[in-house]
């Protein structure tokens, strides 16, 4: 029998292709396959359709596997009562200001620190990084203070998008990622662009970043992803009902609404992060890959 | 462009390019340096601002108090005040028994789960998709997802209706204080495994086929073979997971927020990161939240130093 060595894992293709193996295999496969998909989608299903239950069925014992007389009267309240259309637009757009963000500037220091190389651009790369040890509640406290008043210019950026925008430029992760793929183009190309007159900023543009789009695309991806989750400092910088984020909406008023209501304003706010995972899932399990050191 | 502008005697001519090429690459290194910290300038604005300049003036804070817009230094009056809280020593606890189930269900899980997704050859893309759609999920949806429905106390909760389909006790889950914590974890590893199993699915497949091809040979049984190739094989990673976990458990906040809604029975969900919340923006005591972030990092940057130290001789 033909063995691959390449894909050989801890147990061989031999034995799984034998009579029992086999079965064992087929058996254990069909179990996972279930066992996830009831694990992973199954809550994601109860909770879809459970918002389509009345609050009476919703108390009811034992719990009905469907609801009996769907009726959509949650997800309506709840769009209607949380103001859901304000709440996603506010998200969405610090989504797209924090791509925005950090494309510009986290690409541009990456660029200056893989290629241009300035003095002391290694003590300043050490000093970002070493900020990936601190974790992100201690600095909370101090934040806040500074972006309450903000020194010299003595300015607050509460209800600022800024107050998002900014504090996520402050990403090493983002810069490391970005500079260790720069630095995998050719010195070469470099030095033609230079030789045929480009200038750093030319170089960047129509060297660089038309070859650095699967890297740009997983930071967009991550960074969208990251202000749709984000919690604690949204809450803090964006208190006001119209600038609020829509997990920091629902918390919110999840003291005064029935529990149908939550849920339903909790799919529809699941619903943007759900569809473009399934969109760009690939590129959203290659990013992740990408920056961890191979064991 | 030198060499051009400097006609002349073959003798003058080759002093004034060297003099001037000198002088030009002089030049351009200075352009160079400049341009290159002009790319970085607006990054290093935000890191000053947000992370460099908040950890020092987090340290100032906590030995200062601020009265009526007049701002005196207390010495440790925050750290005092803040260990003698009656949530002080129960926060710790619960944030170390949060962070230790973590690593026993958090950890393991989906360790195991990558060994066992790496082993089957169909249905790969679909069970990768599923164990990360939690992830993509906001938390605050997800915790919604189990406080009402999954951990609803009441027989038509969703974990109380299998465990009595079961023939199993139920629980009060939220409502019960020995219950609180490992349904904490329980949802926080639902909700974040996916990306660890991915980690985790990237290394296995460096493994080399002939390290198992030997031990079996050998005479290593399934066990023996995870034992001595794949955990010493993954070695790196699994202790950069370990450590990456430590960091993110320290910061349980949300859980206790809308699981527990906030303290929990008796203070069985109140962390580290919550106690932090509370004091600061709660109590507006921002000083001493301060005193308590700078216990955190110190406690963290101790636990670091002792990893790191017991990790590094092994090799």
């Amino acid at each position: 029998m033909a063995q691959d060595s390449g894909t050989r894992t801890l147990i061989s293709q031999a034995q799984l292709r034998r009579g029992k193996g086999r079965f064992v295999y087929w058996s254990l496969l069909a179990v996972v396959v279930l066992g996830f998909t009831l694990v992973f989608i199954g809550p994601l299903y109860w909770m879809v359709t459970g918002a389509l239950k009345s609050g009476q069925e919703i108390a009811q014992t034992p719990p009905t596997l469907y609801p009996k007389d769907p009726n959509f009267s949650n997800y309506t309240n709840a769009w209607q009562n949380l103001n859901l259309a304000k709440l996603l637009f506010n998200t969405f757009y610090y989504a797209i200001g924090a791509v925005l963000f950090q494309l510009v500037f986290d690409t541009a220091a990456a660029y200056a620190l893989s290629k241009l190389r300035p003095i002391l651009g290694n003590v300043i790369l050490g000093a970002m990084l070493g900020t990936l040890m601190i974790p992100a509640i201690v600095l909370i406290v101090p934040q806040y203070v500074t972006v309450i008043d903000l020194p010299i210019v003595h300015v607050s950026l509460i209800n600022q998008p800024l107050a998002i925008w900014l504090p996520l430029v402050a990403n090493a992760f983002n810069i490391f990622l970005l500079k260790r793929f720069f630095d995998s183009i050719p010195e070469d190309l470099m030095s033609a662009a230079q030789v045929d007159g480009a200038g750093p900023l030319r170089t960047l543009w129509s060297i660089i970043l038309p070859m650095s789009r699967p890297i740009l695309g997983v930071v967009s991806i991550f960074a969208v992803t990251y202000v749709w989750k984000d919690f604690l400092w949204p809450k803090l910088v964006m208190p006001d009902g119209s600038t609020r984020t829509v997990s920091v909406g629902i918390v919110a008023f999840s003291g005064g609404s029935s529990v149908n209501e939550i849920i339903a304003a909790s799919v529809i706010a699941a619903i943007p992060t759900v569809i473009i995972f399934l969109i760009f899932q690939r590129n959203i399990m290659s990013g992740l890959t990408a920056g961890s050191v191979k064991g | 462009m030198a060499t051009i502008t400097a006609p002349g005697t073959t003798e003058k001519l080759s002093r004034s390019t060297t003099a001037s090429r000198a002088s030009a690459r002089r030049g351009r290194k200075v352009r160079d340096n400049l341009t290159g910290h002009l790319f970085l300038l607006g990054a290093v604005l935000c890191f000053a601002l947000f992370t460099w300049y908040p950890m020092i003036r987090g340290i100032i804070m906590s030995f200062q108090k601020t009265k009526r817009g007049v701002t005196t230094w207390v010495g440790l009056d925050n750290y005092t005040r803040i260990v003698a809280d009656p949530s002080f020593w129960p926060a710790w606890r619960n944030t170390v028994y949060f962070t230790l189930l973590a690593l026993i269900i958090g950890y393991a899980v989906p360790f195991f789960v990558a060994i066992l997704l790496n082993e089957l050859r169909h249905a790969k893309g679909y069970l990768r998709v599923l164990v990360y759609l939690p992830v993509m999920l906001p938390p605050a949806s997800a915790l919604f997802l189990f406080k009402f429905y999954a951990y609803d106390p009441s027989d038509a909760g969703l974990f109380n209706a299998v465990l009595k389909a079961l023939h199993l006790p139920t629980s009060q889950w939220m409502q019960s204080p020995t219950a609180t914590m490992p349904a904490m974890v329980i949802a926080s590893t639902w909700m974040n495994m996916g990306g660890a199993v991915l980690i985790y699915l990237a290394s296995l497949q460096n493994i080399p086929g002939e390290l198992y091809e030997a031990a079996e040979l050998d005479g290593a049984g399934l066990w023996r073979r995870i034992w001595n190739v794949t955990i010493p094989q993954t070695k790196l990673i699994l202790g950069l997971l370990a450590m990456m976990q430590i960091v993110a458990t320290m910061q349980v906040f949300i859980e206790p927020l809308i699981l527990a809604n906030g303290a929990g029975t008796q203070d069985s969900a109140t962390t580290v990161a919550y106690l932090i919340y509370q004091h600061g923006f709660y109590q507006n005591d921002l000083n001493g939240a301060a005193a308590l972030g700078v216990i955190t990092l110190v406690a963290l940057a101790a636990f670091s130093a002792v990893y790191l130290r017991l990790t590094t001789k092994n090799d």
